[in-house]
């Protein structure tokens, strides 16, 4: 990790009125790197993704991707330059195929001029779908209608969609939460290895400190719109202000405890 | 090109339009001309199903109808063109360029807003064309036959061949379209907004393109209803009952196809037609509760009656 970092964000801040929902946030993430971001409900992870992709203007601060200030850029603009990222309750296109929905974000992030007026269901373009629905385990679902999938399955298409265009910067937003506990290693385990392979930076926002430990190179601690802790997996959940926050005093120094669904419900 | 001809529904359009226009050497007069009004407002209920794929109904489309129209009417008046290319491709342009820049104002709506939106710019240009004496005020334009490369056709015949082969054009682009990825984004549009935005296709792009393809088409369809008829006025060609008619044939027709919009736009004509004759002081009464009988029987519209015969055809085929 010792290239310029991909993503550098310096003093962001936002409020919603008196509400701080993030104050004074600095964080360089590398290339590659998988950071998770945890924090209790309302501690501003959301905000702080929605943020880097453009969908809140920050109110004071910078965020710089590979050298360049895409501080208040478009969610669309920043999903073309290679930010993208997934979300809490899966967002896909309810009354299209699983494939079709691949089909089209291929189509959007395909960089040649021509892709859009080429038929949707061009057979190059099926063949590279198909592909990405094999690497994700969906690729039973590809004539199912996306309204008919499963919590998990849904959530899978849903971050192989962020994931069609290669981005350089992915933002997962709880992507095991609503999916069973035999599916939530599955999901993880397709998604860090193709991020792994592509040399993508994740950021995970995650409620399951099982997963963050796992799978997160480094984590965050948010707690009311401040980032309280930066370090590596083991030292933030034994950090003593963490563990009053966030994960729980009683068992936070147990790092082989049973799967927990969230710690905060 | 061969994925083109490849297409079950380009083939239907070309072979059903054929067929249209040398049918209409063997038909009354009367039947020629009700064919003719009901394709082109099939053409300008083809607009709305466009628009219809993207999740937005307009009831404000005689804007660009009647734009259509008064385009062809104007160009006579003001520079004598009654050349078909001319007029069609003034029709298109004039009502193309004001979706455009409406386009920037309504692709911020949605739903009813975006509805009654259109209805208050069709409603506008109603209000200055029946006020203003040099477009014509309430009584309007007459507009003289077509003249078709030098060519003026004498019969009725020849220029309802002339409209099958536009409205086969117009079905075919938007049949290609609609099977593009630019197409399917429309659908992807109306399914949801959110993922268009951050797969990084800006959503108001999307519903501009569509809607300017919409305008075009509307304003194709009126000036052929210009050149049909023979007749611009506001009543017949701007006001909101012809924005109603139109939302009317949408709702009949359904929009499960391209070529569903011209059966729609001819089968209404031949009703009204009927009813008319029928019961001359409570024909809306027939057409009203036509609409109410398909909307209970047919809910995806008279297409259905073509699609799910078609449908079985093919799984006894298997």
């Amino acid at each position: 990790m010792t290239d310029a970092p991909i993503l550098c964000v310096t003093g962001l801040c936002k409020s919603f009125g008196a509400v701080v929902a993030a104050r004074d946030i600095s964080v360089d993430v590398a290339a590659g790197e998988v950071v998770g971001i945890i924090g209790a409900n309302g501690a501003g992870k959301t905000v702080f993704v929605n943020m880097i992709t453009g969908y809140l203007k920050p109110s004071r601060g910078t965020i710089t991707f590979a050298g360049t200030d895409i501080t208040g850029i478009r969610p669309c603009d920043a999903a073309h330059i290679g930010v993208c990222r997934s979300f809490q309750t899966s967002q896909v296109f309810m009354t299209m195929s699983v494939l079709d929905n691949l089909l089209i974000a291929t189509a959007i992030a395909s960089k040649g001029r021509t892709s859009l007026l080429r038929p949707l269901r061009d057979d190059a373009r099926i063949t590279q779908c198909e592909a990405i629905l094999n690497r994700y385990g969906i690729r039973e679902y590809r004539d199912r209608v996306a309204s008919t999938l499963s919590q998990g399955a849904s959530k899978l298409l849903d971050i192989a969609m962020a994931g069609v265009s290669e981005p350089r910067v992915l933002l997962l937003d709880e992507p095991t939460s609503g999916v069973s506990v035999e599916e939530k290693y599955d999901i993880m385990d397709v998604v860090i290895s193709a991020s792994r392979r592509q040399g993508t930076a994740v950021l995970l926002i995650e409620h399951d400190m099982e997963i963050v430990e796992r799978y997160a190179d480094r984590v965050l601690a948010f707690d009311q719109g401040e980032k309280i802790c930066d370090a590596p997996p083991r030292q933030v959940l034994a950090d003593p202000r963490v563990r009053a926050l966030i994960v729980g005093p009683d068992d936070a120094d147990d790092s082989t405890a049973r799967p927990r669904e969230t710690t905060d419900a | 090109m061969r994925s083109l001809t490849g297409d079950r529904t380009v083939r239907g359009v070309l072979i059903g339009f054929t067929l249209l226009a040398i049918a209409g050497f063997f038909l009354p007069a009367w039947i020629v001309n009700n064919v003719m009004f009901g394709l082109a407002r099939g053409l300008a209920v083809l607009g709305l199903l466009v628009l219809l794929r993207t999740g937005l109904v307009s009831f404000g489309h005689a804007l660009y109808f009647g734009l259509g129209a008064y385009s062809v009417a104007l160009l006579e008046q003001l520079a004598g063109v009654t050349e078909l290319v001319p007029r069609l491709a003034g029709a298109v342009v004039v009502a193309g360029g004001l979706g455009w820049i409406l386009g920037f104002v309504l692709r911020r709506y949605r739903g009813i807003f975006f509805a009654m939106l259109s209805l208050a710019f069709s409603m506008a240009l109603y209000g200055i064309l029946v006020k203003t004496e040099s477009l014509g005020s309430t009584d309007g334009f007459s507009v003289s036959p077509t003249v078709l490369f030098g060519w003026s056709p004498e019969t009725r015949h020849v220029f309802l061949a002339m409209v099958a082969a536009v409205c086969a054009f117009a079905a075919i682009v938007v049949q290609v379209y609609l099977a593009s990825a630019l197409g399917h984004l429309t659908t992807a549009v109306r399914d949801n907004e959110i993922r268009v935005e951050y797969l990084g296709y800006p959503v108001a792009r999307s519903i501009h393109t569509t809607y300017v393809l919409s305008a075009m088409l509307a304003g194709a369809a009126g000036g052929i209803m210009a050149m049909a008829l023979g007749q611009v006025d506001p009543d017949s060609m701007v006001n909101w009952t012809v924005s109603g008619e139109l939302v009317f044939i949408t709702i009949m027709a359904g929009a499960g196809n391209v070529a569903a919009p011209f059966i729609g736009g001819v089968v209404f004509e031949f009703i009204r037609t009927y009813a008319f004759e029928l019961a001359p002081h409570a024909w809306q009464l027939i057409v009203g509760a036509t609409l109410l009988a398909i909307i209970f029987f047919l809910p995806n519209g008279l297409w259905s009656l073509i699609e799910k015969p078609w449908k079985k055809l093919e799984k006894r085929r298997d």
